[in-house]
């Protein structure tokens, strides 16, 4: 009997904190002044952790902006890393830990300034061809070696070497650098390639044509040096764990708990360790939003990703940023597929139709800005006056029912038709069907006569049905793979590989060519070229633009100097610092 | 016995065989590549890349080869993780989530079978309604939403336990629990109706009045016979728990299979996904092996080799 009476009691227990969890999910508003006194209580707990180092940290920093506090920063990253070898990398994650471990000629700085790296600086011939880079002397790997010219040499031939299977190799160097394309069919051996060891400290590289944006695409992840010695050293598991590749980066990747997180360490040999603060930085993979802000609130994080539902939430918080990114989305209209489609003034209509802001404030909620051309907000500007190219070209096909009813009604009369129905292929997420109700809805109340057919596919059935052209509208995206226009441009030109919707041009297609190959040593006839070609496809409205891909986030206000990219990693660490004082 | 567990071999590795068929030809049909950058590359240099990884051979050909392979025990390697081999990654994620599984399925069994027993004992009573009412919310809310709850009123508000994570056995205990829910109200529900039918039958009134004492008749008389039916459905349940839950793994940020093989079905990493399904489809028909065993065990009346004529 005393048992069951013990028994009684556990079950009693467990039933009212049953009870006692879900009265409080109903008053969660009405708890909300409880809630903030609880947590700050538990900030204090948390820092009694590490309140020695801290206290340490203040005595000797009387500096109010500088590092001060411990030099740890926690941070969470959404996947685990796929890999850490520079020819293999794909992945925002796999780029980011390289960015962090590795130095390659070029590093991006603040505002995407072009920071020297192993590289001091460089010379480009007069054709514009063959461009000599001079590394400087005192950089090492981790271990020992002085990282030399032939590292470069090494690396770049392996990633466009058939054999490795690299997808940025071809994809980066192919067309850029002399010969990558032929070695990467296996129609050329690998040593062919245009680049050269001169000396232990002169790389030289051979370009297929000039290419004005070379110095950046030096700082991207593919064209980071390798160490030989990793790979035939480790063979078959080189830069499959944290010890089996060596590093020349602000950090080094001392930890690796697959699929649970790292560790970066900060890399006493850098060559420029005295500008790096940050002892260590930890990453924890943690794929569900809502732990991220939890784990953010418990002070385990110093950051933390925030999608749409938690924008509301976290609006008026001071450590509430947006950062916009420069990936696009639009509609591309196949001209080929529909005939309503190789209409101008449809295609007008079909853009103008569509009230961006309603989707970038009400359904994607999460920053995202109006896109009104091919080109992204503060992605280039002018080489001379430093004008944003957006901002030089203003705006199209802006939101306006009205104009969009007359084109759509002009667009029937020239099509000699009262009902057309389009499909519309998109993908098959959560958010991207209730934009892709959106985009229905708003067709079929401002176009008279207009049925619109929803097929929602998942991201790779998508790709297929793009490759073989069979779609009327697409709801696609692109990310941009170096700061120029061209990485945008370039892909509607006849023929191009991602055009894959019929859109040609003779007048594009020249102006792309010129901007390439004419003015490609004149920077401000080349941008003011590129400006041209744009206003050109736009008047076509060969493309639909929606929006521009933001990402929101808080950070803890003591974190400082953390530098965003618009390419390649998309952060920086090695300028950034930890200053408590800023509490 | 030992014939009839031979026999069982035979056909668990004609069943694996045929996993294994439906699975890769099934898995053929996944639209794409595991090409990352599917979207941006040419045709033509997709067509070099899949050269490494064999994908250009026709799909009967890439069938033998993988089936030769396994047959030497080599899972292969994965396409997405920079060639890491198969059982390595599966091995790295799959202890975490058995772990976690085995913690859940013995604690919401032993927690589900005293709430089903003591249900039963004191029938009709308020321990009866409230294991009645723990059963259905158990049953009725989604793990991930009881899981939501407890990281942030035991995780945040609270801070009795950590918000997410895996270093160590107080991380378990949240998604220990957030699992356990399942069996919990399953084992309830099942141990009460049991139990009453039980011990509402003749030979439990014999035992009593033979003078056996209470505990001794629940225990030795009535546990035994009640579990029968329970046996049947711990074998789906063990495997479902075992082979990682998504949601929860990913709510806590444990680094569990359950995630990799979803990750492994989006990106197109064939081999994970064979991997995967393999390994799941033996530790079901395994199982059920056990499951069939363990019959015999409990209630000797059950025979398993074909009757003794």
């Amino acid at each position: 009997m005393k048992q069951t009476k013990w028994l009684l009691l556990v079950l009693t227990l467990v039933l009212s904190m049953f009870l006692a969890a879900c009265s409080g999910g109903d008053s969660e508003n009405a708890g909300e002044g409880d809630g903030n006194g609880e947590t700050e209580n538990e900030n204090t707990e948390g820092e009694n952790n590490e309140g020695g180092s801290e206290g340490d940290g203040n005595g000797e920093e009387t500096k109010s902006d500088g590092p001060s506090g411990e030099q740890v920063l926690n941070l969470t990253e959404g996947a685990d890393i796929p890999t850490l070898d520079p020819s293999m990398a794909t992945d925002a994650v796999a780029f980011q830990v390289l960015g962090s471990t590795m130095e390659g000629l070029y590093r991006l700085g603040e505002k995407a300034q072009v920071k020297p790296g192993i590289a001091k600086d460089h010379e480009v011939s007069e054709d514009a061809l063959t461009w000599t880079f001079n590394l400087r002397e005192d950089a090492t790997w981790s271990n020992g070696d002085p990282v030399v010219a032939s590292d470069f040499v090494y690396a770049w031939k392996r990633a466009v070497d058939p054999e490795t299977g690299s997808e940025y190799g071809p994809y980066m160097m192919g067309g850029v650098i002399k010969n990558a394309t032929a070695i990467n069919k296996g129609e050329m051996e690998v040593d062919k390639l245009g680049v050269e060891a001169v000396d232990e400290t002169t790389l030289k590289v051979t370009l297929e044509k000039p290419i004005p944006y070379f110095e950046s695409l030096t700082a991207f992840g593919t064209f980071l040096p390798i160490n030989k010695k990793a790979v035939e050293e480790f063979g078959e598991d080189f830069a499959l764990e944290a010890g089996n590749i060596y590093y020349n980066g602000p950090f080094v990747l001392s930890e690796w708990n697959h699929g649970e997180g790292w560790t970066f360490k900060k890399n006493p040999d850098y060559w420029d360790a005295e500008t790096v603060k940050l002892e260590q930085i930890n990453f924890k993979v943690v794929k569900d939003v809502a732990t991220g802000v939890n784990l953010y609130e418990t002070d385990k994080v110093d950051a933390t990703g925030l999608s749409a539902e938690f924008v509301d939430e976290y609006r008026n918080d001071p450590n509430f940023e947006i950062n916009p990114q420069n990936v696009l989305f639009y509609f591309k209209y196949n001209q080929e597929h529909h005939e309503a489609l190789a209409n101008t003034n449809a295609r007008k209509a079909l853009t103008m139709a569509i009230d961006k802001k309603g989707l970038v404030n009400v359904i994607l909620n999460n920053g995202s800005l109006v896109a009104t051309g091919d080109i992204p907000q503060d992605f280039v500007s002018h080489p001379e006056t430093g004008e944003d190219f957006r901002e030089i070209n203003g705006d199209f096909l802006t939101h306006d029912k009205e104009k969009a009813k007359e084109l759509w009604n002009k667009a029937k009369e020239e099509l000699g038709k009262e009902e057309i129905t389009l499909e519309l292929l998109a993908g098959d997420s959560e958010t991207g069907k209730n934009m892709n109700a959106y985009f229905k809805n708003q067709w079929e109340t401002n176009l008279e006569g207009l049925t619109i057919e929803l097929k929602q596919v998942p991201f790779k059935e998508r790709l297929r049905l793009d490759t073989n052209m069979e779609y009327d509208i697409q709801f696609s995206g692109w990310g941009p793979d170096y700061l120029d226009p061209n990485t945008f441009l370039n892909m509607w030109v006849t023929g191009g590989g991602n055009n894959k919707m019929g859109y040609s041009s003779d007048e594009y297609d020249s102006l792309i060519e010129k901007a390439n190959t004419e003015y490609a040593t004149q920077p401000v006839k080349r941008f003011e070229t590129f400006l041209e070609a744009e206003k050109v496809l736009m008047n076509d409205a060969a493309i639909g633009p929606l929006y521009q891909r933001a990402s929101a986030s808080v950070w803890k206000p003591y974190v400082k100097g953390v530098i965003r990219n618009p390419m390649g990693p998309d952060f920086s660490f090695k300028w950034a610092y930890i200053n408590k004082n800023a509490e | 016995m030992a014939r009839y567990i031979f026999q069982r071999i035979v056909y668990m590795f004609i069943t694996m065989l045929l996993i294994a068929t439906f699975s890769f030809f099934l898995m053929k049909l996944l639209p794409g590549s595991p090409l990352m950058m599917e979207d941006k590359l040419t045709e033509e240099q997709a067509v070099i890349i899949k050269e490494k990884y064999g994908l250009n051979d026709p799909v009967p050909v890439q069938y033998v080869n993988y089936l030769a392979n396994l047959a030497q025990g080599d899972l292969g390697i994965s396409f997405q993780q920079d060639n890491r081999g198969v059982t390595k990654i599966l091995i790295e994620r799959a202890g975490p989530s058995i772990q976690l599984g085995a913690q859940a399925l013995i604690f919401g069994l032993a927690f589900g079978l005293l709430l089903g027993i003591f249900a039963a004992l004191y029938h009709n009573s308020p321990i009866d309604y409230g294991s009645t009412f723990l059963a259905v919310i158990g049953k009725s809310i989604p793990s991930f939403v009881f899981a939501g709850l407890l990281q942030y009123y035991i995780g945040v508000k609270l801070g009795w336990l950590p918000v997410a994570f895996w270093e160590g056995f107080e991380y378990t205990i949240m998604p220990t629990i957030a699992l356990a829910m399942f069996p919990i109200a399953i084992a309830a529900r099942f141990m009460r109706t049991e139990m009453l039918e039980v011990l509402g039958s003749d030979f439990i009134t014999t035992a009593r009045a033979k003078g056996v004492n209470r505990l001794g008749v629940l225990f030795k008389h009535g546990l035994r016979n009640a579990l029968i039916p329970l046996v049947t459905i711990i074998g789906p349940m063990a495997i479902a728990l075992l082979t990682g839950n998504l949601v929860i793994e990913n709510i806590f940020a444990i680094p569990g299979i359950g995630d990799t093989f979803v990750q492994a079905v989006m990106t197109n990493d064939f081999p994970i996904i064979m991997g995967f399904t393999l390994i799941t489809g033996f530790l079901f028909i395994f199982i059920i092996l056990i499951v069939d065993l363990l019959y015999g065990v409990i209630d000797p009346r059950i025979r398993l080799a074909g009757g003794e004529k």
